[in-house]
């Protein structure tokens, strides 16, 4: 479709905001384990998450859309998991990636808290151990069409 | 290094002056991983660095206690994700040890095993000069060493059937033979290596933003190498030939010719270069591996009753099926006993001392991960520094903690 001088298009703002949100989900830089290697890897020229417009992994909490959970969460760190969710601007969006994440995985002991969504809202689940990187774009996708749809990210989970 | 439950506060540091304190991590992109360190600076200048650890506290240790001997292997993968065959080799070498095999395993599944730990040990240091390079600025060497992993993750993916964590290697041999056109793809690996080395030198060696950062940063003199108990390209940066392969052979090391590269220089450009050269002796091995691959043999060892026998004679054989039977349902047993194992893995001296007291499961894995002692280097070596240079420190360490906090 080519739109001449004179010409325009009608839109619902709604539509065109969710369209650009959906096309530049930031993650934050957070690895945690095995799986953050994996979650580096979807950048690299042979997934190229650049495709997704997610290609832009925020050092700092308060310039990312996506919180990408990658790994074993102890207990130790579960804390500091939960700070960096709050500092989050909304809306925002969170990927358990990995078996450990989702569910504590084969780490079913004392160190290990049992499932990131004890801590923060999860809105996708990525299975493996580690996850491959398609299974992570995979779950961006998913963000994606969550977003699209009217999705508002941990503001529902929360409300 | 301290590794108390509670986040360190500022009072922990003594403040003397004009100090000031400054938590660095444990979500920061230049700690690798989830490593705090609270810093006491003054200006932009390090007068004190505490390293806290703990964040990755996993419990694998004790997890081991619950497990099969064949279980807890795929735990102890777990913990230096950036080398898993190097962790898995140890760990059966030590168990095979503990069960007085050590001798019966097969030729084949030696050079099997030495072929999974030398690529390994490329596919690690690639993460660490892509993840280093970004640290200090460059993108696109990120780019190429991804590329080589990526080819070394999928013959690895050929072999065991999973990407990072292949379980391939096996107490009594390796899990299978390595399937059709796995070789093909070696050799083409092994033509294509010659070429992205070339491209990362180049992109590195001698480019001056880099050697800016690098030289004569980070300096960790033999003496504090020792004491501190460093091993690995980072101990042999500082000059000292120490290479566990070379010193205690295991899986036929000794029948392979490579050299142990090392730099006077002691800093870290003299680590990044050491780890370049780690690179092509290892592939020298894998050649010299791949050339011993061509002809057949067994891949494991001949005892049913700690390698079930081949799936295809439980049909056939009732004594097959019984051994599978057991070995699925309770494992195999290792006589009482301690043993201490060591390898060199990417990061160094990585060792297992493990205790039987004659069960199913073992009594106690401790680990010796490379990376904790080595980590240990850096509270000597931070102050003084720019905050800058930290990072850099840090990177030519290359710790990984799930080794570290394990």
């Amino acid at each position: 479709m080519e739109i001449g001088p004179g010409q325009f298009l009608l839109a619902r703002l709604d539509d065109v905001a969710r369209w650009a949100q959906s096309s530049s989900v930031w993650p934050l830089t957070m690895g945690l384990a095995c799986c953050a290697i994996e979650m580096m890897t979807v950048t690299s020229a042979e997934y190229d998450i650049a495709r997704l417009g997610s290609e832009v992994f925020r050092s700092s909490p308060r310039q990312a859309d996506l919180m990408i959970v990658s790994g074993r969460v102890s207990q130790k760190m579960a804390p500091v998991v939960k700070r960096l969710y709050d500092q989050m601007a909304d809306p925002k969006w969170v990927i358990s990636m990995g078996a450990c994440a989702s569910s504590g995985g084969v780490f079913d002991n004392y160190a290990v808290i049992q499932g990131v969504d004890t801590v923060i809202p999860v809105d996708v689940y990525v299975p493996g151990c580690p996850p491959t990187p398609d299974g992570l774009l995979y779950a961006v996708n998913l963000i994606q069409q969550q977003i699209r749809e009217g999705g508002r990210g941990g503001i529902l989970a929360r409300s | 290094m301290s590794m108390s439950t509670t986040p360190l506060t500022p009072e922990i540091v003594s403040q003397e002056g004009n100090a000031m304190v400054l938590s660095m991590g444990p979500q920061h992109p230049s700690t690798h991983g989830v490593l705090q360190i609270m810093l006491e600076i003054e200006g932009e200048t390090v007068v004190k660095a505490e390293p806290e650890i703990g964040y990755l506290h996993t419990g694998i240790e004790k997890n081991c206690e619950n497990l099969f001997w064949s279980q807890a292997q795929t735990n102890v993968e777990r913990m230096d994700y950036l080398a898993p065959s190097s962790n898995a080799l140890c760990y059966v070498l030590a168990v095979e040890k503990l069960l007085g095999i050590t001798n019966q395993i097969p030729e084949r599944a030696q050079v099997i095993r030495v072929l999974q730990a030398e690529l390994t040990r490329i596919a690690s240091h690639c993460v660490q000069l892509g993840t280093h390079a970004i640290d200090l600025g460059a993108i696109s060497v990120f780019f190429y060493c991804f590329d080589l992993r990526e080819n070394i993750l999928d013959l690895q993916e050929a072999a065991g059937g999973a990407r990072m964590h292949p379980n391939y290697l096996r107490v009594g041999g390796v899990n299978g033979d390595l399937p059709d056109g796995y070789l093909a793809r070696l050799d083409a690996l092994i033509e294509k290596f010659p070429g992205r080395m070339k491209d990362l030198r180049g992109l590195l060696q001698a480019n001056p933003i880099f050697q800016d950062r690098t030289i004569d940063v980070g300096h960790l003199s033999p003496e504090d190498a020792i004491a501190w108990n460093v091993t690995g390209p980072s101990l042999r940066g500082s000059g000292i030939a120490y290479d566990v392969r070379k010193a205690f052979p295991y899986s036929g090391y000794e029948h392979y010719s490579f050299d142990v590269p090392t730099r006077a220089e002691c800093d870290a450009y003299a680590r990044f270069l050491v780890r370049l050269d780690e690179m092509e002796e290892s592939m020298r091995i894998v050649e010299q591996a791949r050339k011993k691959l061509d002809a057949a043999g067994p891949v494991v060892i001949d005892d049913p009753k700690i390698f079930a026998p081949p799936k295809e004679t439980i049909a056939l054989s009732m004594e097959a099926l019984i051994h599978h039977f057991k070995i699925v349902s309770e494992g195999f047993r290792v006589p009482p006993g301690d043993v201490y194992q060591s390898v060199e893995g990417p990061r160094g001296e990585l060792g297992y001392y493990i205790v039987s007291n004659g069960e199913n499961k073992p009594y106690r894995v401790r680990t010796r991960p490379a990376s904790l002692y080595n980590l240990q280097a850096l509270k000597g070596m931070a102050p003084g520094n720019l905050i800058a240079d930290l990072v850099v420190q840090i990177g030519s360490l290359d710790p990984v903690f799930g080794e570290v906090d394990r």
